[in-house]
């Protein structure tokens, strides 16, 4: 990669995704990104405390102490953030939607480890995206039946169809290009910072890291999941 | 000096990407509106702050949207450059 700025400054900004190994796959040549290896270091990590947890609360004690306090705390405070947005569809969803609230932030957060945010790659978003798109309708015809599904198509009149297919279509699209962006922009301002005021830059770009990994991720994570929940609570009972 | 296509390609595309940011103008009101209306519900009804937060950060990342998509004009002239050749 070579640009404008590259050559400015001389300093290696590494803000791209990296393939590493490549492959044939129907004639076709997929790579092993850094992506994939943020992705799988991050699995894990979330597939170890995911253990940890389970056998802790398997055998939990009447007065819960360190550990134990924690996963409660978590899973506490997913349940009443799904709760109260969601109401009586809650019970279904908490799963996915704890899941999801956690995966996304602990990849948006993973900035601060030293890795590529995995959640900076529009693959990884875009098929959160389209998790979300799924489930909107597959419970739109679940709830509402094919004929409420081509009434909330017409919905003025007929022939306002084409433009809500696109309204349709354009959700998935909007919510994974915002995450993707903010985590995109907070990593390509942390390179700049480190690429080019080179020896300048230590111990205070710990402050820029609280802002652009820490609060923007969790904000991000935070809306990606309430928007997911409002569609979805729209699709369920909108009659 | 001789200047090729493809500099100028480039040059125009960091213009471009500069033009692009300017995006930025519309969600920075809209946020910073949703910022005062917010506070001076606070001010209000401090009872309902945390209910008032999360609302206002909903509506601002929202809002936030269009700004992004500039940036991510701005990104795509200047790091994967699909004018130049």
């Amino acid at each position: 990669m070579s640009n404008a700025i590259l050559m400015a400054s001389g300093a290696d900004i590494d803000i791209m995704v990296h393939g590493l190994i490549s492959y044939e796959i129907f004639g076709q040549t997929c790579w092993i990104t850094t992506t994939h290896v943020c992705l799988l270091i991050l699995m894990i990590v979330l597939i170890g405390f995911m253990i940890a947890a389970n056998r802790k609360i398997k055998k939990a004690s009447e007065v819960p102490d360190g550990f134990q306090n924690v996963v409660e705390l978590i899973v506490e405070m997913l349940d009443n953030m799904v709760k109260g947005v969601m109401g009586v569809n809650s019970a279904k969803f908490a799963n996915y939607i704890s899941t999801v609230f956690i995966f996304i932030l602990m990849s948006n957060i993973s900035g601060i480890m030293g890795l590529r945010p995995p959640t900076a790659d529009y693959g990884v978003t875009f098929a959160l995206g389209v998790m979300t798109f799924c489930l909107i309708h597959f419970n739109k015809f679940k709830h509402q039946h094919v004929s409420g599904v081509l009434k909330g198509l017409c919905d003025p009149w007929p022939i306002w169809a084409p433009i809500n297919i696109i309204s349709d279509l354009a959700v998935p699209v909007s919510l994974s290009l915002r995450l993707f962006a903010n985590i995109l922009s907070g990593t390509i301002i942390m390179a700049l910072v480190y690429g080019l005021l080179g020896w300048i830059a230590t111990f205070w770009p710990s402050v820029l890291h609280v802002y652009f990994d820490l609060f923007s991720g969790a904000i991000q994570t935070y809306v990606f999941c309430m928007l997911t929940m409002t569609y979805i609570n729209q699709a369920i009972d909108s009659e | 000096m001789n200047i090729s296509g493809n500099d100028l390609i480039l040059a125009c595309s960091a213009i471009g990407a500069g033009l692009a940011v300017i995006a930025g103008i519309g969600p920075g009101i809209g946020q910073g509106i949703a910022a005062g209306y917010a506070a001076s519900a606070v001010g209000r009804n401090p009872g309902a702050k945390s209910d008032i937060t999360s609302t206002m950060l909903l509506g601002q990342a929202v809002a936030e949207t269009t700004g992004l998509y500039g940036l991510l004009v701005a990104i795509l002239l200047l790091f994967v450059k699909p004018l130049t050749w």
